[in-house]
């Protein structure tokens, strides 16, 4: 295990690499898979990064080797850190051609009726024009208002200032084994300021940012909304992400100022080979609301669980998080909110879907601090289960260290009910069209919140899901 | 040519097969035609429908059921729907989240045909786009919408969820407007006058009496003399004990509505329901 003196020997062979090339257009960068000291300073050294950086990438670096791994939720022991590249240049990552992309994707694009444009961005083939002419006509009407929306490199290199001010601030190295991952070797993610009082009335969508470059892997992001200042922003998309790489691990982090609102919507459909495990936490200052929506569809594992800290008195958070497990997944989602300040009020709505076997759980933590009197909160957890093999379970976590405050719990767990079933059928759908309805139904209240175009595919992309899971 | 349902010595058991509820039921309904069927509470009526649109929890265990001279027993209800027919519940199911006009835009492409058609793909690819095979949205919204006005039903209901906190009344005028959309061939409506206040009443009896016509035979079961006033029968049933007991025209209805089912227990109750 890598350790600070470790790095004091490596901080020769630094030296070496940088007397080595001194030409920079002569610079041949090797990737390599594995992760050390030397990686992270390879890839400080090819994002020209600050010295506060390099060495907040190191702290993290030895708190994630430090840490063990988490031993509850699902079962990481397959992920191979040492089999993996923790940083490739953009141009790297272009390798790959259409053809390379799994029939069964290519599918699902024809199904779910993604404009042919969008699709080689989708599989992660290259550049897409139209969202580039997209994003750079948006991006004027943004710096107008003084609204920054950059790549999170861009943002560190643009404005440091700032960012260096709330970058870790929400969620420290030392958060958890994967946040430590993340804060060593991220790379790309989107970087967010809204600017006092400015509402940017469309949604900003990571989709149209991402043009040239592949997703990455370990992308951190960071929102600051100032005072009254009011923002949507909107990752991910209903297509499947095809992925070759099976380990993304982000890192969000989000502050809203006083009165200030964020909203943050999340719909993950990676490929069925993907670890997912992703730490999002948002803190809310007084009178601020912050909303989380977040969808996951894809990956063979996520652990997930948005959380809003409330920190300033009347400060709001809500938590929608929905997982549809299929085989072979184990969906673990959730959400958290702390109400550390007085009356402060949060709602959380879980909905899972388990079919074919797959399993899908909700976690969940509310803690109420000392002092933060007159604080509401209510959790309401459905499950559905498709079938008898498939796998829902719950785990509300609840501290609450204060009297006076209003807390309500419900959850259920139930089957696709065939009253329901039937009455449906009478009218001429068949069993399958059916349960994919009421599948639909069960979720409306998170897709009715979707921007139009998500919901539309969202929909559909539910009738794929349900596909032969009937009989 | 005339469809023609026809039930035959209808033998029908709740799904734990323990209990026999139709007993051997005949009934002939053909296009054109408007039956009502009358009977006391637990005598089978909301059973006899269930088995015709082929809920699973009833088993037919003798007799036979035949549309246009099939039997349609191994058939799905849906598929049932698909042949034209049509079963106005007595208790309408509320599917929370499904909205009214995605829910029959659905049924009504599935009834007509046009999810029979391959969907059409946008992009080169083989397969087609998920639910393009639908009625196209536009035609769908202007039929429902004149349906809606036609039969009284708030526009605003398109948006509301299937049957979710509607009203009795308005769960039943949603039944009609169903009907409307689905244009069965038979039609079976199980009690759809129950609940309802008089203006509803002549509101769902109004839409009872424009579906009716050539093209619609009609059982229309109900415990009241007074939807007779409005639509008037060809025939009328008396169901009693899981069975058809007497078959006659409209003066039955007024026979029952003054003398009550006492005289129909007396004359075909079983021994040991006598004795009860
Ligand atoms: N799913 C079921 N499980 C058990 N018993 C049932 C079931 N469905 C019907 N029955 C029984 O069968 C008998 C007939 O019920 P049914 O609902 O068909 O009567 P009905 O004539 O429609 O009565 P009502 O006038 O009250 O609507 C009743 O005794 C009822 O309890
Ligand atoms: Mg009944």
């Amino acid at each position: 295990m890598a350790t600070t003196s470790d790095r004091e020997a490596l901080s020769g062979v630094k030296e070496e690499y940088q007397y080595g090339f001194s030409k920079p257009e002569e610079y041949v960068f090797k990737s390599r898979r594995g992760l050390d000291h030397a990686v992270i300073d390879q890839m400080c050294d090819m994002k020209n990064e600050p010295d506060w950086m390099r060495e907040f990438r190191h702290r993290s670096l030895d708190i994630f080797l430090s840490k063990p791994m988490p031993t509850w939720g699902a079962d990481l022991s397959e992920i191979d850190f040492d089999n993996i590249y923790y940083y490739l240049r953009p141009t790297e990552k272009q390798g790959k051609s259409w053809d390379d992309i799994p029939d069964s994707i290519k599918d699902t694009f024809d199904r779910l009726g993604i404009p042919e444009a969008e699709r080689n961005f989708l599989a992660g083939v290259g550049a897409q024009y139209e969202s580039e002419v997209v994003y750079h006509s948006l991006q004027e009407q943004w710096t107008k208002l003084g609204v920054i929306f950059l790549d999170t490199d861009s943002g560190l290199r643009e404005h440091e200032d700032i960012f260096k001010e709330y970058f870790g601030s929400v969620i420290p190295p030392s958060d958890n084994k994967f946040a430590a991952l993340n804060s060593a070797v991220w790379s790309g993610g989107s970087y967010v300021y809204v600017p006092k009082g400015v509402h940017v009335d469309i949604p900003l969508q990571a989709y149209f940012r991402i043009n040239a470059q592949n997703m990455g892997q370990f992308e951190r992001t960071l929102i600051i909304v100032e005072e009254g200042a009011s923002v949507h922003y909107v990752e991910g998309c209903t297509a499947p992400i095809y992925a070759s790489d099976s380990l993304h691990s982000a890192v969000v982090e989000i502050i809203v100022k006083e009165g200030g609102r964020c909203r943050y919507t999340t719909i993950q459909n990676w490929s069925n080979n993907v670890y997912n495990l992703v730490t999002k936490r948002a803190i809310a200052e007084a009178g601020a609301t912050m909303e989380w929506i977040d969808a996951n569809l894809g990956s063979k594992v996520t652990m997930k669980y948005p959380a809003v800290y409330m920190m300033g008195p009347r400060a709001h958070g809500e938590i929608l998080s929905i997982a549809f497990a299929g085989r072979d997944q184990y969906l673990d989602a959730g959400g958290k909110v702390v109400h550390g300040a007085p009356n402060t009020s949060s709602k959380i709505i879980s909905k899972s879907i388990s079919k074919n076997g797959g399993r899908a759980s909700y976690r969940g933590l509310l803690k109420v601090a000392k002092g933060a009197t007159g604080s509401k909160s209510t959790v309401v957890c459905d499950a559905l289960l498709l079938d008898d093999h498939s796998r829902s379970d719950t785990y509300p976590y609840i501290e609450i260290d204060e009297q006076d405050v209003q807390v309500g719990h419900e959850a259920s767990v139930s089957k696709v009910n065939e009253e329901q079933l039937f009455y449906l059928m009478s009218r001429g759908l068949g069993e399958e069209e059916a349960a994919t309805m009421i599948v639909s139904g069960f979720i409306e209240p998170m897709v009715k919140e979707l921007p139009m175009e998500y919901a539309v595919e969202m929909n559909r992309l539910i009738q794929l899901q349900m596909e032969g899971s009937i009989g | 040519m005339t469809s023609e349902l026809v039930i035959q010595d209808l033998h029908v058991s709740v799904s734990d097969g323990e209990k026999e509820v139709l007993k051997g039921v005949n009934l002939t309904i053909r296009q054109g035609e408007v039956h009502a069927l009358m009977g006391p509470n637990g005598s089978g009526k909301s059973t006899l429908s269930y088995a015709i649109m082929g809920h699973p929890h009833y088993t037919v265990t003798g007799g036979d059921i035949l549309l246009d001279g099939e039997s349609i027993l191994e058939l799905e209800p849906n598929e049932r729907a698909r042949r034209g027919l049509f079963l106005a519940f007595q208790y309408p199911v509320a599917v929370p989240g499904v909205s009214m006009a995605n829910f029959l835009r659905t049924a009504v492409s599935n009834v007509r045909g046009y999810t029979d058609q391959p969907a059409p793909s946008n992009g080169g690819g083989k397969s087609g786009v998920v639910g393009s095979n639908l009625m196209p949205m536009r035609d769908f919204r202007k039929e429902l919408l004149d349906k809606m006005d036609e039969f009284n039903v708030d526009r605003s209901f398109a948006k509301r969820y299937l049957n979710e906190g509607f009203s009795g009344g308005e769960k039943k005028r949603a039944e009609i407007l169903q009907m409307a959309m689905l244009q069965p061939k038979i039609a079976i409506m199980d009690e759809t006058d129950s609940g309802l206040d008089i203006d509803a009443l002549r509101v769902v009896s109004d839409g009872v009496n424009k579906l009716a016509g050539p093209g619609l035979g009609i059982l229309l079961i109900t415990h009241y003399q007074r939807i007779l006033n409005y639509v008037q029968p060809d025939y009328v049933h008396v169901f009693y004990n899981g069975r058809v007991v007497i078959s006659g025209g409209a003066e039955l209805a007024h026979q029952l509505e003054s003398q009550g089912y006492q005289w129909v227990k007396d004359e075909f109750g079983e021994a040991e329901l006598v004795a009860v």
